[in-house]
């Protein structure tokens, strides 16, 4: 059995989802799979027959950095950038469902998400910041 | 102008795509994967190592320490931890022997068919274990490392005291956790030995090699990878990681990964040095500290590694940001059998701030009287001097911190407001809802030394350069690492403004000991401060050079550069590119290096240890507001705000992120974060079970940078990378002293620990 995190990083070389943890805590392999966020750590990728799946290579649009990384670049979100995927993701799967969140929102959607770095303040003005342009995040 | 201006950082878009290259990203033709293989035991000898004759050994590599061309130490401050065990063991986790194959699945399948059968000796695993000399483990008196400081006549001080306090503070180990674990991969050649992986300190891994393999300097190459994250975890253990990986790519010929999982990685890599420190602090009656004795012990573990440099700086930062005429510090590091701890931001400091900034609140409480107040009489500022007699002449933000912090959190109108609400609590027994969530709010003053302590910069004449490409853009050549800090960013700015560019003309090389000079360690507060200062003299040497050379082509006398062009008073001659293209034609190359020199205003006094400590030092002050549940006894910080004198703000927001960052780890440090020992074992290796701060955690942060600037820094900037990482945990204790009555003299503040300490304060209070 292979973790969908193997097959995505070693096959398909997408190495944009990392892994931090290896047992779902740290979020650093988070993926969209049918539109839910995953730990890909801990999906066997057998699992994810004719799914469709959303990496973090998947969000820039011809070399262009949408709104949501634009918006953490411009607000400090990401530092040393491991957990940098992990956290768009979390936050797309977030502004696709609640295209307004408030600050407690973001927090409990990015809960599952550690980084070390930031102290998550400016991780959160980029998802603010992100949300009020979204016709350029989706 | 790019100082002070928030630019997009430079590594910015490969972070965001996913396209930056981690060590693990990486995949190398016919490349093997490395694994080592640790000691179960904490202490004793190793009786014999089995292969299963069962198992196919034809394809898997095998190292120990006979592999090693060297000898077989770990370059650090003394030769005595060896890279793999020979015989005695004395740790849990140490390596003894390195395995290799092709796929992990036979990597870790060989792993289980060794079979090492040890003799256990009876360990040493706490501090009193140590102090007690049962077993000596270590030189006669299982101690590592002593220092005394001090000035003034402490007996006589203590004569004059009015009150006498004291106070026993004890700190936990941390882990560094980063995101990103360690990992390494070498790349066995004819010409060289290549090492790329997660580092803060190529130079360190280059020395390490070199004498570990017998090599010279052409014959190692080290390239430090985009980093996950380092927090000083990243500092001296890549060195161990990079070897091993050497080791069994030059036994296997091929290239080798070696990377760890979380458990591996928490289990074995250094932490933060725990401790126990001792105040005894003479007042009089008004609050004046008229005597201050200290004593503290830091356990260093198993080997010496980089013990006693952090005793020194925990040494020298142990009075904290306070003024005592009489001080006598001694401090001691003593071994374990655990692993050994190191470097985390802070490196000392933090666990001696939580024990100064408790003893005040102690003092202050013992004394009836404000703590606020309390510090604000025994402060230091402006001309005032240290434990180590160093006199501060200059950058000293102590109080526009203190003032800051306090005003912005509107610190002295909410405490009396908690104050009184828990009074009205204590006279109405109904209302339940009330008293089932207590409000405090607290307060913490500190200060950190920027750069190398003592005489540390002065020997390390930390090397950068700058050359101009052939386009005409210069290129910073610096051994300084980008580990998320902003390294990469904040040298672009201080090239573009001294060279009047754009900063998306600068270019910074990457780390690699074959392109870069030696800028010393990606440590200590010193990046931005002391390497950021010595490539702004590169730069300067540079245009010194240029308008040279302009002048003489010109033959324009008063030549200056503005605005990225040549002028002679208002007439532009020419711009900066196409005349440092012309440079580079004419003469082949433009570089210019420079080295750190200290200011000469600094004196250290290595055989007494005493005087400038630091040549500057960086202040903060921090408020937490606390609310506690009196049910579960959970804490949470509803708010902090915190002021920071970091001189000048290169780059504000990567600044004040920074700052978030320390500030949220030191709440993990004050709260969250405690590893579980059994026999030297760390049984809580995993995230599962050591907690650090989710963004549930976190609280609605207010930063305030206070900007005193540093002479000597880049356009005045002093260190910010540890001074954060201080003040949470003191004022979250404060703040739960003032919410429930009990005093934590230990962290972190966890359900358990904190019931106990309430339970202690209803039995003394029913007595």
């Amino acid at each position: 059995m292979r973790r969908l995190l193997d097959v995505l990083r070693e096959d398909l070389r997408l190495t944009g989802t990392k892994e931090g943890c290896g047992e779902g805590e740290c979020g650093a392999c988070s993926v969209i799979v049918d539109g839910e966020v995953i730990n890909s750590c801990l999906v066997p990728v057998c699992q994810t027959q004719k799914a469709q799946i959303l990496t973090v290579e998947g969000l820039a649009m011809d070399g262009r950095l949408n709104g949501l990384q634009q918006a953490f670049l411009e607000c400090g979100g990401a530092q040393c950038g491991i957990c940098t995927p992990g956290m768009l993701i979390a936050a797309r799967a977030l502004l696709e469902a609640n295209a307004q969140p408030s600050r407690d929102e973001i927090k409990e959607a990015i809960a599952g998400n550690l980084c070390r770095c930031t102290g998550y303040v400016k991780i959160i003005d980029a998802i603010e910041q992100a949300a009020t342009a979204p016709a350029q995040i989706l | 102008m790019a100082v002070g201006k928030n630019i997009l950082r430079k590594d910015g878009y490969e972070k965001l795509t996913g396209a930056a290259r981690y060590v693990d990203d990486v995949t190398l033709e016919g490349m093997l994967y490395g694994k080592t293989i640790r000691s179960r035991i904490a202490r004793g000898r190793i009786k014999s190592i089995a292969y299963d004759a069962a198992f196919d050994w034809s394809q898997i590599v095998i190292a120990d320490y006979r592999d090693i061309p060297g000898k077989n130490y770990v370059a650090l401050i003394e030769d005595d931890q060896p890279l793999l065990a020979e015989n005695e063991i004395r740790h849990y986790a140490e390596p003894i022997l390195l395995i290799a194959a092709a796929n992990k699945d036979l990597l870790e399948a060989a792993a289980h068919h060794i079979h090492i059968e040890y003799e256990q000796w009876s360990p040493v695993l706490s501090i009193e274990d140590a102090l007690a000399c049962r077993e000596i483990i270590y030189g006669t008196d299982n101690i590592f490392k002593r220092f005394l400081i001090g000035r003034g006549d402490v007996e006589e001080g203590f004569a004059q005291a009015e009150r006498i306090i004291e106070g026993e503070y004890r700190v936990p180990h941390q882990e560094q956790l980063y995101i990103e674990p360690q990992g390494m991969i070498a790349i066995p050649g004819n010409e060289a030995m290549t090492l790329m992986g997660s580092m803060q300190c190529p130079y360190y891994i280059h020395k390490a090699i070199k004498q570990l393999f017998h090599l010279n300097d052409e014959q190692v190459v080290v390239i430090q990878m985009t980093t996950g994250g380092g927090f000083g975890g990243k500092e001296e253990y890549p060195s161990v990681i990079a070897a091993h990986a050497a080791l069994l790519a030059h036994k296997a010929q091929r290239p080798v990964k070696l990377i760890y999982d979380r458990a591996e990685d928490i289990a074995a890599t250094p932490k933060r040095h725990p401790g126990v420190i001792r105040h005894r602090t003479g007042v009089r009656r008004d609050g004046r500290m008229v005597a201050s004795e200290i004593d503290l012990v830091f356990d260093g573990g198993a080997y010496v590694t980089l013990t006693p440099v952090v005793l020194s700086r925990g040494v020298i930062h142990a009075l904290g940001p306070y003024a005592c005429d009489n001080v006598r510090i001694q401090a001691r590091a003593i071994a374990t059998n655990t692993p050994p701890n190191g470097a985390f931001r802070g490196f000392g400091a933090p666990q001696v701030a939580f024990a100064y900034e408790m003893q005040m609140e102690k003092i202050a409480a013992e004394l009836g009287m404000d703590s606020l107040e309390l510090r604000r009489i025994n402060m230091l500022r402006e001309g005032d001097t240290t434990a180590t007699g160093q006199t501060l002449i200059w950058s000293v933000g102590s109080e526009e911190v203190l003032n800051e912090a306090v005003e912005r959190a509107n610190y002295q109108a909410q405490r009396l407001a908690f104050s009184q609400s828990h009074s009205s609590i204590q006279t109405s027994t109904t209302n339940h809802v009330e008293a089932h969530k207590r409000r405090g709010i607290g307060l913490s003053f500190f200060l950190h030394g920027a750069g190398f302590t003592g005489s540390g910069e002065a020997k390390m004449k930390a090397q950068a350069g700058i050359e101009i490409m052939a386009n005409g853009h210069p290129r910073v050549l610096s051994g300084s690492t980008e580990i998320g800090q902003g390294t990469r960013t904040i040298f672009s700015q201080i090239v573009a403004e001294e060279l009047s560019l754009d900063f998306s003309a600068v270019e910074i090389e990457e780390p690699d000991t074959s392109r870069v000079p030696d800028s010393g360690p990606t440590v200590a507060s010193r990046t931005c401060m002391v390497v950021g200062r010595v490539v702004q003299m590169a730069a300067r040497e540079v245009k010194a050079k240029l308008l040279h050379f302009v002048a003489e082509r010109f033959a324009a006398p008063e030549v200056e550069l503005r605005e990225g062009k040549f002028m002679v008073a208002e007439k532009a001659l020419a711009d900066f590119q196409e005349m440092a293209c012309e440079y580079v034609n004419l003469f082949g190359e433009l570089r210019c290096f420079a080295h750190y020199a200290s200011p000469p205003e600094i004196e250290w006094n290595e055989e007494t240890y005493s005087g400038d400590a630091y040549p500057v030092y960086s202040w903060g002050a921090e408020v937490a507001e606390v609310e506690v549940d009196m049910d579960t006894y959970e804490v949470t910080v509803v708010r902090l705000t915190t002021a920071q004198d970091i001189g000048r703000a290169i780059h504000p927001l990567l600044a004040a992120g920074q700052i978030e960052g320390g500030t949220l780890q030191a709440v993990g440090y004050g709260l969250l974060e405690e590893l579980v020992w059994d026999q030297g074992r760390i049984i809580n290796n995993r995230l599962t079970n050591y907690i650090i701060p989710t963004a549930l955690d976190a609280p609605d942060m207010e930063t305030i940078i206070v900007e005193k600037a540093y002479p000597h820094g880049p356009f005045g900037a002093k260190g910010v990378g540890e001074l954060p990482i201080n003040g949470a945990a003191p004022a979250i204790a404060a703040a739960v002293f003032q919410a429930t009555g009990a005093f934590l003299s230990e962290i972190p503040i966890t359900p358990e620990r904190l019931q106990a300490a309430i339970e202690k304060v209803t039995t003394d209070e029913h007595r």
